[in-house]
């Protein structure tokens, strides 16, 4: 894709990874990404962010677009994960920049991942700016959204606040602007990446925006690293989504996760679903052989109650299931009532260590069921009523927030 | 000396070890600490940390 001017003087100068389908080694992305990266025509030239290294020719060819590399003063690094810097030493060579910003934890970082001892890094702070002619560039550490080393810049006058991994979505259009595309595809993959990336960091995320409520800057464009730029009434949206992900209220949804060996914790997942859909609790119900543990995080993200379910196999849970509980566990969803259910063949650990995770995790625990062997009448119908009292019990929950 | 955690980022302070980078010398307790001192991982203050369980 071309360069794209975002504002008089602002272009877009990124690259679109059309074929990317597993995001960062663990997420699935469906929809492929972009890297974006934004040049800035001033008395002195800015660039912000790079691209992966493997794009590193296609950034410096859009570069090339608008003006020769050589004439790029000054590279602001918002972010030093390789996805966002891996074009670094690339494009340092050939621009052999004045200065190359980033924040405090981010010379760290570049220093760490690139060598670069000889590169002029200066380091700026939350709350500083930098003029380069027209424009003043204000920088707003992000520790923790989502690496120590993150930052988002805001561009005066121009209104920008390019937010790094803020807001970002994956998504690989020709389109530039969320305003411009398929509005539920753009929720679907908002809510993605939140959920599979943003999400521990969520008391960091309240702070970092009322940060930018309390900066006074005027935004109407929030460009982030990936995915479509947020402008007009997108920038509100964006931020009340946030705002909403971030809290984490529960919602009268549930989801239901499984593994099964011989089909009876399946059997036992649908009577599950049967009463949760019967008390009034829309639910989905997820294998985890046939669904990533990336878009069960998804669902896991919009859901009030979250079920486990599975087989008890050498007196412990089965690996699909362990490792799905690991993620979650790793991105600490908050707010979440919680059930397990499995069948066994003797033993029968696998209920137990479900829900002591799980517990573990701060969800609410509805006691689960446990059937032998093969779920008969009698456990079928407690499944339907373990189903019924989560959504009761989720029911209150939503009520009472 | 009971090490703390902290919540944002995950960073362990072991007393035995300190902060000498930011001025905490190895066998400073956790409650002796600064007030403004700050997670050297992620930036969180003093108060986002807990005792590790």
């Amino acid at each position: 894709m071309k360069p794209v001017a975002i504002k008089p003087g602002v272009h877009w100068v990124g690259a679109v990874d059309w074929d990317r389908r597993n995001f960062h080694g663990y997420s699935r992305s469906p929809m492929g990404t972009t890297y974006n990266a934004f040049l800035i025509e001033d008395e002195k030239n800015t660039l912000i962010d790079t691209v992966e290294d493997r794009f590193a020719h296609k950034l410096l060819c859009n570069v090339a677009h608008i003006m020769e590399p050589a004439k790029v003063d000054y590279i602001v690094v918002n972010h030093v994960e390789p996805d966002h810097s891996g074009a670094l030493p690339e494009l340092v060579k050939a621009c052999n920049p004045e200065k190359v910003f980033c924040s405090p934890m981010g010379e760290k970082a570049i220093k760490e991942y690139y060598g670069a001892q000889d590169w002029p890094i200066h380091v700026v702070k939350s709350g500083e700016s930098l003029s380069i002619g027209k424009r003043t560039l204000h920088f707003l550490e992000t520790r923790m959204l989502h690496w120590p080393d993150s930052m988002m810049t805001y561009v005066a006058p121009d209104k920008i606040l390019v937010s790094s991994d803020g807001f970002g979505q994956n998504i690989a259009s020709s389109e530039r602007f969320t305003d411009e595309i398929d509005q539920r595809d753009l929720e679907v993959q908002l809510a993605r990446y939140y959920a599979n990336i943003v999400l521990p960091f969520s008391s960091v995320t309240l702070k970092i925006l009322d940060q930018v409520a309390k900066s006074g800057w005027d935004i109407d464009m929030i460009a982030p690293d990936h995915g479509l730029i947020w402008r007009g009434e997108g920038v509100g949206y964006a931020v009340e989504a946030y705002r909403r992900y971030a809290l984490q209220k529960p919602a009268n949804r549930a989801v239901i996760f499984y593994d099964t060996m011989w089909r009876s914790t399946e059997k036992m997942a649908h009577a599950i679903a049967s009463g949760l859909a019967d008390a009034g609790t829309p639910v989905k119900v997820m294998s985890l052989k046939s669904d990533h543990h990336s878009d069960v995080m998804a669902e896991v993200f919009a859901s009030g109650a979250v079920i486990a379910g599975s087989a008890t196999h050498n007196n412990g849970v089965l690996p699909l299931v362990s490792a799905m509980l690991t993620y979650m566990k790793g991105l600490k969803p908050q707010n979440k009532i919680g059930a397990a259910f499995g069948s066994y063949g003797w033993s029968g650990e696998a209920l137990k260590d479900m829900t002591e995770f799980m517990v573990g995790m701060h969800f609410e625990m509805i006691e689960g069921v446990r059937a032998k062997n093969r779920p008969g009448h009698d456990q079928l119908k407690a499944c339907v009523d373990l189903g019924r009292r989560v959504a009761q019990a989720l029911q209150a929950k939503v009520a009472a927030v | 000396m009971d090490k703390y955690v902290c919540n944002v980022c995950g960073y362990v302070y072991d007393p035995e070890e300190g902060d000498p980078e930011n001025g905490v010398s190895p066998g400073t307790s956790f409650d002796k600490i600064p007030d403004d001192w700050a997670c050297p991982v992620c930036g969180a203050p003093k108060s986002e940390f807990a005792k590790e369980e």
